[in-house]
């Protein structure tokens, strides 16, 4: 049985002008806040680490012990946003803050109230023009309505939110290089320790930063409290969380299930969901939880959406990216174009992702042109090896006796971006090494399409 | 032309006015200039190296880091194909292969009247609406050859494309390159909280209250 459907961070989604104040605030907007501030800050935050609010930006964790972790005493403190989205195969914060600016503004403001943030930086990705154009507007009536700002809602409360946006760089959706980014720099990760900004962050003074829809649940969470929140999902993964589940299904779509009761199953067949593989193909691989993780295959299709079962398993949930693929799909072909996404956005500060990751291309390019040699997939595995020292996160195979490798990886790079090339090529030659085995040995140059015009290059 | 014009730098000086250190404005700053000349000219980073009082070098250093800003003149529309895995499954490729054929360019390249760039792009996050493709930065939404056509003619010819458009209000508006937001944030004198100063800040009086 799939488990209702529940909506919380896109219950505005379908009700037209719903990024205006007017349509906000007659439907239960800003109600969160009035309650956070007839709260302490201290029983605020310990209604969000009550409700386990766990971070939907990739690594999972919970927002509540996060802001915790900031040194007491040391100010201030900022709170930056992050609206980075660009691990492949996410799109919901998009939506969120293109649909309902205002849930993500008040979500801000109530982190600012509990942790003792100073000044909100939201850092919206730089090709998101509608979102930026929404989030500005929305910033400037909440500011007219005395929601941000000076004295919010005539309380001692007062905070800035100031938007931001950058100018097209995954990496920066790290949350250091986002820090980097926000100072005006080259968006660059830094070195860990410390483990994490809340130590220092953005001009070296603590800093918390949180996903755009982890912070677009706290509204909700105020106004109903942890325990309606808890209601919903598992124990563990307490809410709702959003998947955009892409690729051959048949209904392709971006859907809010209860979190860690949802089956990946039920988001593939079921009729309210996807509605079943595209042609009623067979399913031959997905990306579970963004281009960064491991592959999964029909074997993990009953695993629960939620953060251990899966990584057990081998994988991550990531950013609720699931890419879909059918029998037709050519395991060289797609494990070379995720690769060749991250060799494209390394940012070049350690060299065994950035000389990794790029031979990796080349290595794969030239296996796919017919052009490979029987050494090639030994030295991807090598290469690979260089960048995370094996085993490598996988999934298990039982009809050839293969265990799962838990995640993490293990990595001997600054962050998790070189890693994660990896993942495309561990998981395609643990499970499809015939097929490159197969161009190998055939050397089938793929021909050019014709050129049919004199271009101008 | 190059150096931001006086309302541009009055909009900057605000822009700089949000945080506490002005060297944060950069990426805002470096997209203003750009609105204003369709790309980043040398003469442009010197101006803005002024206004956030860092060197010229620095400047180029943080643009030459981010995809979207360009050192060249680009067409007026740049067109963003995503040709990224969820893409590539259903026909990115193929779109991309029409749209160089249709406009006589490669990916990367502009179309000699100048109206036209195309770019072969990593995921825009519109996963589920494959394949699709962005007019400076506005979407289209399951494009094929036949639309991609009837985009480019209404763009030459002036008018605005509806056809396949994500946002057709007011909203969806398509600028040329260079103008991202089509409204910019405005914090009222007496609404601004203040920058909270990396080096003096007090401890947020709202918390002092409470203990
Ligand atoms: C290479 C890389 C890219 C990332 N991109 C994003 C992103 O686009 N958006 C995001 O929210 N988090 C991204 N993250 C995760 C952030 O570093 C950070 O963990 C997250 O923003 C924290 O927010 P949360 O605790 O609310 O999830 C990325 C991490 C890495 C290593
Ligand atoms: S792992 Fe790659 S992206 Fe991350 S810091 Fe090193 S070079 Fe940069
Ligand atoms: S893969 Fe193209 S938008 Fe995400």
């Amino acid at each position: 049985m799939t488990a209702p459907i529940v909506k919380v961070v896109t219950s505005r989604f379908d009700i037209e002008d719903a990024h205006t104040l007017a349509v906000y605030e007659r439907t239960g907007g800003y109600e969160g806040l009035r309650k956070a501030l007839t709260m302490s800050p201290t029983a605020v935050h310990d209604e969000v680490k009550a409700a386990t609010l766990l971070g939907r930006g990739g690594a999972g964790f919970p927002a509540g012990v996060k802001w915790g972790f900031c040194p007491p005493g040391v100010w201030p403190r900022y709170l930056v946003v992050n609206g980075d989205e660009s691990e492949p195969g996410t799109y919901k914060d998009r939506l969120l803050m293109e649909r309902d600016p205002h849930q993500l503004i008040e979500g801000c403001l109530i982190a600012c109230y509990a942790a003792g943030l100073s000044q909100c930086f939201l850092y919206i990705r730089g090709e998101m023009a509608l979102a930026q154009t929404r989030v500005a507007r929305a910033l400037n009536e909440a500011y007219a309505a005395g929601y941000v700002g000076r004295n919010v809602l005539g309380t001692n409360f007062s905070v800035d939110i100031v938007l931001h946006w950058g100018a097209g760089a995954y990496i920066v959706g790290e949350e250091t290089a986002l820090i980097e980014s926000l100072e005006g720099n080259r968006g660059m990760p830094r070195l860990k320790p410390p483990y994490f900004p809340a130590a220092i962050g953005l001009y070296g003074k603590p800093t918390i930063v949180n996903n755009v829809e982890t912070l677009s649940n706290l509204g909700w969470i105020l106004r109903n409290g942890s325990d309606a929140y808890k209601q919903y999902g598992s124990e563990s993964s307490p809410g709702t969380r959003m998947f955009a589940i892409s690729g051959h299904v048949k209904r392709p779509g971006v859907y809010e299930v209860q979190h860690g009761i949802t089956t990946f199953r039920d988001l593939f067949y079921d009729e309210q969901f996807c509605g079943g593989i595209r042609h009623d193909h067979q399913l031959k691989m997905f990306i579970p939880g963004g281009g960064s993780s491991p592959w999964f295959f029909e074997e993990q299709l009953d695993l629960p959406l939620e953060a251990r079962p899966v990584g057990g398993a081998g994988s991550m949930l990531g950013s609720g990216a699931i890419v879909v693929m059918d029998e037709t799909t050519d395991a060289v072909k797609a494990c070379l174009r995720v690769v060749r996404f991250y060799a494209r956005e390394s940012c070049g500060k350690c060299t065994p992702c950035r000389e990794g990751t790029n031979w990796l291309e080349t290595i794969l390019q030239r296996i796919y042109d017919g052009h490979g040699r029987p050494s090639d997939i030994d030295m991807l595995l090598d290469v690979g090896d260089n960048i995370s020292p094996g085993p490598y996160p996988s999934a298990g195979w039982e009809a050839e006796g293969l265990a799962a490798v838990p995640f993490p990886p293990r990595q001997t790079t600054i962050c998790p971006l070189g890693p994660s090339a990896v993942a495309p090529v561990t998981s395609a030659l643990r499970r499809f090494r015939p097929e490159f085995e197969a161009k190998i040995r055939r050397r089938a140059v793929n021909i050019p399409l014709r050129v049919e015009e004199s271009a101008h290059v | 032309m190059s150096r931001l014009t006086p309302e541009n730098e009055a909009i900057a000086r605000e822009i700089i006015s949000r945080y506490p250190k002005p060297k944060s404005a950069l990426i805002p700053l470096l997209h203003l200039s750009q609105e204003q000349n369709g790309h980043v000219t040398d003469e442009a980073m010197v101006h803005l190296a002024e206004l956030v009082d860092v060197t010229p070098a620095e400047v180029i250093g943080t643009c030459t880091f981010y995809e979207m800003f360009k050192r060249e003149p680009v067409g007026r529309y740049v067109v963003n194909i995503c040709t990224n895995i969820a893409f590539q499954l259903l026909g990115a490729e193929e779109l991309l292969h029409h749209a160089e054929h249709r406009l006589g360019i490669k990916a990367g390249n502009t179309t000699p009247d100048g109206l036209f760039t195309i770019e072969d792009v990593e995921c825009v996050a519109a996963c589920t609406e494959a394949p699709c493709l962005t007019v400076n930065y506005r979407y289209f939404y399951k494009v094929d050859g036949e639309d991609f056509d009837a985009i480019v003619e209404d763009l030459r010819n002036g008018r605005q494309p509806t056809r396949k458009a994500a946002e057709t209000g007011p909203d969806g508006a398509i600028p040329s390159h260079g103008t991202l937001a089509l409204e910019r944030q405005h914090i009222p004198a007496d609404r601004a909280a203040g920058n909270a100063d990396p080096d003096s800040a007090p401890a947020p009086v709202w918390l002092e209250q409470q203990a």
